[in-house]
This record gives structure tokens, sequence and C-alpha cells, in this order.
């Protein structure tokens, strides 16, 4: 008898895949997905059960269903997958430096004159003659 | 105001496409970040220094009134965070 596809399987690699790029394209412009990617570890979550559904009928009923082989595969490479997606997210981005040097709330900010994106002086002291305070935004850039 | 290291050109392009209407200062050197202790060295392409996400809110008479330092780079203030801590400090100002 010819065995039947295993299309838990592929759909478990796929939905990996979905779940990866999704947040890389696009829940990554929402702060309420991005902040905790909930949506994307949800995802990670049914791709999971769907590759060990997938495996369970691979190896418990090998003369029905195939993907003994496919399925070690696809899901050592979903498991590649969801642990680079959890070191990028839980690893790299909190790589940055502590700042304990920074200036506190309750102390003078440092004086500074910088260009505008027009190339006009803007002094902090300048500025705060004319507006009742401001709000300074360090960013990393595009360079 | 938004403080980087972008060039001016870098800044136009990213307020124009965003729409955004504050001011975008240029710091390529690094100098005013350094100065607020806010410098993440080597994090930029070719290792080259950048600022680490930061906010300062600063009020009229120059004081820093609110700091946020986050943890995490994909995590930043968000405006209505900004926008609550100015309502509160005005509010505690006028009482």
């Amino acid at each position: 008898m010819k065995r039947n596809w295993n299309a838990w399987l592929w759909a478990g690699f796929g939905l990996t895949l979905v779940a990866a790029f999704s947040y890389m394209f696009l829940f990554i412009w929402f702060p309420i997905t991005r902040d905790v990617p909930w949506v994307t570890l949800l995802l990670f979550i049914a791709a999971g059960w769907l590759l060990a559904v997938g495996l369970k009928r691979a190896y418990g009923q090998p003369e029905r269903y195939r993907g003994k082989v496919s399925g070690v595969v696809l899901s050592v490479l979903s498991l590649a997958i969801i642990g680079l997606f959890c070191y990028g997210t839980l690893v790299l981005t909190k790589d940055i430096p502590a700042s304990a040097d920074a200036p506190r709330a309750g102390q003078h900010a440092p004086e500074f004159t910088l260009p505008d994106a027009g190339g006009k002086p803007v002094a902090l002291s300048e500025l705060l003659k004319t507006h009742k305070g401001a709000l300074l935004i360090f960013y990393r850039g595009y360079w | 105001m938004a403080i980087s290291v972008d060039s001016n050109e870098e800044s136009r392009k990213l307020s124009a496409s965003q729409g955004y209407t504050f001011p975008f200062l240029s710091d390529a050197k690094a100098e005013v970040i350094r100065q607020y202790g806010v410098l993440h060295a080597h994090a930029g392409e070719n290792g080259r220094d950048i600022a680490r996400p930061a906010e300062f809110l600063v009020d009229a008479t120059g004081t820093i009134r609110w700091v946020n330092l986050t943890d995490d780079v994909r995590v930043r203030a968000r405006p209505e965070n900004a926008l609550r801590v100015i309502d509160e400090l005005t509010l505690a100002s006028a009482r």
C-alpha cells in the first residue's frame, strides 16, 4: 500500500517560517506585538504541535504515513529557527550598555548645540526660552 | 527632539517618510550622546559608535524631569507613555 504524504510535518515547518518572517516584516512595526512577541510565540507553539502530530504519525503508524526522515529534518530545522528567534529577542536586543553615567531626573540637562536636519544649529537653552520643555529622544539611527 | 549619529540627509529622509514635524538633530561625532552617557560603543555599522535608545524629558528650567533607559532595543518609550508623564508633571506643577 502506498503510504500517505505526512502533511502535518510540512505544515509545522511552514508555520515556523511564517511565524519568524511575519515578526520580521509585520509584527515588528506594532509595539503590542513587538515588545512581547506573543503572536509569534503562539505561532511557534502551534507549529510545534503540528510537527509533534506529524512525528507521532510517522513513527507510530509507519505503514500509513511517510516522514521518518523528513520529520526529523524538518523538526530540527524548525527548532533551529525558533532557537535563533529566541536568541535574537532574549539576548541580542538586550545587549546594550547600562548607561549608569546618564543624568538622572532632578539633575540639570547638559547644554548642547547640534545642527537640525536643515543644518541650522539648535541650542537646548535657546529652545527652552520659547518652549515649556523638551523631550530628548536618543535613537540608534539608520547610519 | 530626536538625536542620533545620522547625517542631516538621513534624518530628512526619515522624517519625510514618517511625516514627523519635530526636529532631528545630527550628532555625527556622538559628542552629545557621550555627554548624556548613552553611548553604545561600536554597535553601529563597521563598529561605529552610536546612541543606545534613551529618552529624557527636560522642563523649561533645564531640569531633567523624567528619564527612560530601556534594557531592550526593541522596547522603546511609546508616545503615549511620554505624553502621560508630561501630563502628570504639568498637573503636579499646576497644583
